[in-house]
């Protein structure tokens, strides 16, 4: 009977499964992301079988372990060994080390395909959670192990993963005085990361498309700024066009059709938009103070925006055709980099005050400001896609930018699994 | 000191041209003082070309005779009181090298996040090149840009390198002797 609903349960009936069977439903296990105090759940992850199958686990592993909702149990305490996904495991095995979940899978590899089956259990009341396959080809398995990250995230959380994704940054290399910025992109995990320019002129502000798969971002030479717009699966670049004076912190409009940006002309900065199909720019802002750092809501209607024309750094929201200014931070200090949640809830900000940087997010109407971190130098906040993690830069005085990440309750901060050096990070929405 | 005056030392001067340039080499750049006293530049609008001196006109001439950055304060872009004589100085000197064009560089310190401190960085050097475009300096020799917080020339952390790196820097793009 078991054995039946294993072999029925495929990809094509995954968003069914979601949809009849919300976390909150088992009472067993469910992990919230929004609540600040939670354990994390003891997770096991035993190697899968077949080809890659430790590596995948590992994946997974890793993936988990950094969200700070999961704590993965060491494989040296699992009892039950050489998992079938076939066969129900040995529950008391597992809830004799406290795991309250179980993920074991299987790797096959049939006509240059791979193949991993795996199964989430919930070891206290004994239920199969998920039973999903995926396939792809051999070179992909990371990918793989990402989505099956994401299917346990949601299945546990009831929020959406963000394993399954991409990071474009800037790397820094060299000192202070002489450093280079090169436009680079990695997994969500800091794997497979490579270079999208030679490092032989400043890279700023890269952001995705939601289309994933295009990227913007603006280039500065002593001969003057640029934005361009890149395909990263045709490596086809193009400038947006010329502009009077200096163009940069180009943001992508969520349905991929407009860019919204800074132009600077005799030393005022207004924002324009874009329409990538007409190519007719349209100016938003009028204001001799400085306007820049655009970001649209999900829904494309309005943008929030950075302005010193109350005297200091402030967010104000504007509808996306510039009317209806309103300012939404009135806490003390300088707010700068807002950036509109992907779910629109909230939006995070770059808070100075005090000689600190924070991190933080309040939300839309400018109401529950909360400051997530603080340090010399904390900026460029960038959403996962689910809205409940943010990746940002901070710099120790002197030291290089190292990328972060933070959980939107503040209590899950750490460094992102990228050894160097690397600012202005931009997350990817979930890879199809 | 009168033009012509002037005129006859430079002609004197280019025969000592290959001493000069090792001696212009060596000598230190000005730099702005500690911390609360403002940077200190020469009051007078150039230093009479000595006869080790760097060639008139040239870039040599104008970056160490005159000065080629002026600092401002912390999410300012007014020019402050000492940078007036500096900046009255490199507009002389404009004039009368008429073929020398310029790219004023805006620069902000770290103590701001990036796109914001384009944005001052552009405001700067803008104030930069409405002061010259006043004292006679067309405006059509002149470019702008702001590298915000990207090209600091002091490394540290203090505030007296915070200073350092809030300026507007006149570069020499060509037309020089």
């Amino acid at each position: 009977m078991r054995l039946k609903t294993l072999m029925l349960a495929i990809c094509a009936l995954f968003a069914t499964s979601m949809a009849l069977a919300p976390a909150s439903a088992l009472a067993q296990i469910e992990v919230d992301v929004n609540k600040g105090d939670v354990q994390p759940l003891p997770i096991a992850i035993p190697a899968f079988g077949g080809q890659r199958g430790a590596e995948i686990a590992q994946v997974i592993t890793g993936n988990l372990e950094r969200s700070g909702l999961f704590k993965p149990i060491d494989p040296n305490a699992f009892i039950e060994k050489g998992l079938n996904v076939s066969v129900q495991p040995r529950f008391p095995d597992w809830k004799s080390i406290n795991a309250q979940a179980l993920v074991n899978g299987q790797v096959t590899v049939e006509g240059g395909r791979l193949r991993v089956d795996f199964r989430l259990w919930d070891v206290f009341s004994e239920q199969q959670l998920l039973g999903l396959q995926f396939t792809s080809t051999p070179e992909n398995w990371r990918r793989v192990a990402h989505k099956i990250s994401d299917a346990v995230y949601e299945r546990l959380t009831g929020e959406k993963g963000y394993f399954d994704t991409r990071i474009v940054f800037v790397a820094e290399s060299g000192g202070r005085l002489n450093r280079t910025k090169t436009l680079a992109i990695m997994d969500q995990d800091g794997a497979n990361p490579s270079y999208l320019t030679d490092g032989s002129y400043i890279v700023m502000s890269p952001r995705f498309s939601a289309t994933s798969q295009e990227i913007t971002y603006m280039t500065l030479k002593p001969e003057g700024s640029a934005i361009y717009l890149f395909n990263l699966e045709t490596a086809r670049r193009e400038s947006i066009g010329q502009f009077p004076g200096m163009v940069y912190a180009p943001r992508f409009s969520p349905d991929g059709g407009r860019v919204a940006f800074s132009v600077e002309r005799s030393g005022n900065s207004d924002i324009y938009v874009l329409n990538l199909k007409s190519r007719v720019s349209t100016k938003l802002t009028s204001d001799p103070a400085i306007d820049t750092s655009p970001s649209f809501s999900p829904d494309g209607n309005r943008i929030v925006f950075n302005s010193d024309r109350g005297g200091s750094p402030q967010l104000y929201v504007m509808g996306a055709d510039g009317a209806g200014v309103q300012r939404i931070s009135y806490g003390d200090g300088r707010y700068t980099t807002p950036v509109w949640s992907p779910t629109g809830d909230f939006i995070a900000f770059t808070k100075q005050t005090g000689g600190e940087f924070h991190i933080g997010v309040m939300r839309p109407d400018g109401s529950d400001e909360r400051l997530l971190t603080t340090s010399y130098l904390d900026e460029s906040p960038t959403w996962a896609p689910n809205g409940r993690v943010l990746m940002f830069s901070r710099e120790t005085p002197g030291g290089p930018p190292r990328l972060w990440t933070v959980d939107v309750t503040g209590r899950i901060l750490r460094p992102a699994p990228y050894p160097g050096s690397g600012s202005d990070p931009a997350w990817s929405p979930l890879l199809n | 000191m009168s033009f012509s005056t002037k005129q006859a030392l430079r002609l004197a001067l280019v025969a000592a041209c290959a001493v000069s340039v090792t001696a212009c080499a060596s000598r230190p750049k000005p730099m702005p003082g500690p911390t609360a006293p403002p940077p200190s530049y020469p009051a007078q609008p150039a230093h009479p070309p000595g006869p080790n001196g760097p060639v008139p006109g040239s870039v040599q001439d104008f970056v160490i005779n005159i000065g080629d950055r002026v600092y401002f304060d912390f999410d300012r872009y007014d020019i402050r009181a000492d940078a007036a004589p500096v900046l009255g100085a490199q507009a002389q000197w404009l004039v009368r090298y008429p073929s020398v064009v310029i790219r004023i560089e805006g620069n902000a310190d770290e103590r701001g996040t990036r796109e914001y401190n384009l944005a001052l960085g552009a405001r700067r050097a803008n104030s930069v090149r409405e002061f010259l475009v006043s004292h006679g300096v067309a405006a059509a020799r002149i470019s702008t840009v702001s590298f915000g917080k990207e090209r600091p020339i002091d490394p540290g952390t203090s505030e007296d390198s915070y200073q350092r790196n809030r300026n507007g820097h006149t570069v020499i793009t060509g037309g020089a002797r």
